[in-house]
């Protein structure tokens, strides 16, 4: 490996075009979810950004995020991002196992001290010693500490990495807890998700590499650029929101029709992500448009927050007759119905409340 | 693996009529086109719309195809994968679509603009391209 190439240098050698670049630049203007005029500015630096280290650690968690992200780079243009980092350790994709491996990561950690990025996902256990998971008869705290001394930035990938994830949901038997609950001196990054979205993955990886730092993040330590908006805000059905128009079940007319399914306990509006518009599976689509509401997935908590078919809380006004109003005075009701819901979403959502049948009569 | 239709593409999408099936989201995309092509006519002002950051319900994509239909210029780039520009029917707003070699769509942008940046020789490569001329010409390398 050479650190010190640049992705200038690789692509020439693989000889790659100024042209080929730019589309390269387009293509990773999108992935950052930055504005389309960014991709000719971003080409200079980008040419000049050297190959970072990268140390990946999976602790409590399914492989769900190491699958998703594998998803996103077949030999692609998103994998020439995977040649421009160097994956120096991650138990489950590379080839070497045992004390070889063990072995690459503590030379990757004394190689590029104070460099690397450290990505890890899985939460961490702290009941009886944390010996609920071990590594080569290591403690996941043991090694998350080791590692987190010597790197640059952390990246929590996935809800369990970022909030705790399912492992921490009530009882919580093993005492899971987050990156952030651990280390608290290094820069944190939260890419939240069950999975996290394999795009807003390699996104955040070509944001370091592209300008060195990590991206703008929110309260909850997401990039901004693809937690900045809710599901809700950016869904296709949302005019139906504003309509009026509910799915009531699922195999009614308002189901068949695509109307919003706010009332069948859709989490759109209170969950930061980028599926709306972002998606799944190449482009082809995201929960919602397969007709089913969102889970909140990329939230904090959301298994213990009530049921998933549970509306978010039960529209303010009697749905019917303001929708009725709207239909007369056109789009003043809706924005006042709008209105009234989001005081209501905000306060749930700054709350992070269990939700019960209760709020179905407020 | 090989199943037949294992590609997405593959699979036939029908369009419904415009006033049939448009929810909403279309609509305001194209005024924000519109807004776009009036400044680049007044003083020349570029812009550039990400689509894939925008929300479509199915078949809305297709739609805005058809409802910004095909105008004079058709181009393609093979660069890393193909690439599609082309000129609406509307002078000045160019579609633009970059596919990875796989042929996933990467980049997706209305353009409103002359002509697409992508289009545009780019110093760096006449400047290769100017060697190997030379080199050509001085016959050190066979036709």
């Amino acid at each position: 490996m050479n650190e010190h190439e640049t992705l200038g240098a690789r692509l020439a050698q693989q000889g790659i075009s100024r042209r080929a670049f730019l589309k390269f630049c387009a293509a990773m203007t999108t992935m950052m979810a930055l504005p389309p005029g960014a991709a000719t500015a971003i080409a200079e630096t980008l040419l000049k950004a050297k190959r970072p280290s990268v140390i990946w650690l999976s602790f409590q968690e399914c492989t769900g995020c190491t699958e998703s992200l594998t998803r996103s780079h077949s030999p692609t243009l998103e994998s020439l991002i995977f040649d421009m980092i160097s994956l120096d350790y991650h138990h489950t994709l590379q080839a070497a196992s045992g004390f070889g491996a063990e072995k690459s990561r503590e030379d990757a950690m004394k190689d590029f001290f104070g460099n690397y990025l450290l990505l890890v996902d899985g939460s961490i256990p702290l009941n009886e010693g944390g010996v609920y998971s071990t590594i080569a008869g290591r403690t996941n705290l043991d090694l998350l500490q080791e590692a987190a001394k010597g790197a640059a930035a952390i990246v929590a990938v996935g809800s369990c990495a970022s909030f705790g994830g399912l492992p921490m949901a009530n009882p919580n038997p093993t005492g899971a807890v987050a990156v952030s609950d651990i280390v608290k001196d290094k820069p944190i990054i939260n890419i939240s998700g069950c999975p996290p979205i394999p795009a807003v993955i390699t996104g955040v990886l070509a944001h370091y590499l592209t300008f060195g730092e990590l991206p703008a993040l929110d309260e909850l330590g997401r990039p901004q650029a693809f937690y900045g908006e809710t599901i809700h805000d950016r869904c296709y059905r949302r005019p139906f929101y504003d309509q009026g128009k509910f799915a009531k079940t699922f195999d009614d007319e308002g189901a068949r029709n695509g109307w919003c399914l706010y009332e069948l306990g859709c989490k759109g509006p209170t969950t930061h992500n980028a599926c709306a518009t972002t998606k799944w599976n190449g482009g082809a689509g995201f929960p919602i448009e397969a007709g089913h509401g969102c889970l909140g997935c990329s939230e904090p908590n959301f298994w213990d927050a009530g049921s998933f078919y549970t509306p978010l809380a039960a529209p303010t006004a009697n749905i019917a007759a303001v929708a009725g109003a709207a239909a007369l005075i056109g789009a003043g009701a809706a924005v006042a119905l709008s209105a009234a819901d989001r005081a209501k979403k905000k306060k749930k959502q700054q709350a992070h409340e269990k939700l019960s049948v209760k709020d179905l009569g407020n | 693996m090989n199943l037949p239709n294992n590609n997405l593409n593959s699979i036939p999408i029908r369009i419904e009529d415009v006033a049939e099936y448009s929810i909403g989201n279309l609509r305001a995309l194209l005024a924000e086109i519109a807004a776009h092509l009036e400044k680049l006519a007044r003083d020349g002002a570029t812009a550039s719309i990400d689509l894939h950051s925008l929300p479509f319900a199915s078949g809305e994509y297709e739609q805005l195809r058809l409802l910004l239909g095909q105008g004079e210029v058709a181009a393609s780039i093979e660069a890393i994968g193909p690439s599609e520009i082309n000129e609406t029917r509307y002078p000045g707003v160019w579609w633009v679509t970059h596919y990875n070699v796989e042929g996933d769509i990467v980049a997706d942008s209305i353009e409103i603009t002359l002509i697409p940046e992508i289009l545009k020789s780019q110093p760096e490569d006449i400047s290769t391209g100017l060697e190997l001329l030379r080199a050509q010409l001085n016959g050190e390398v066979q036709s």
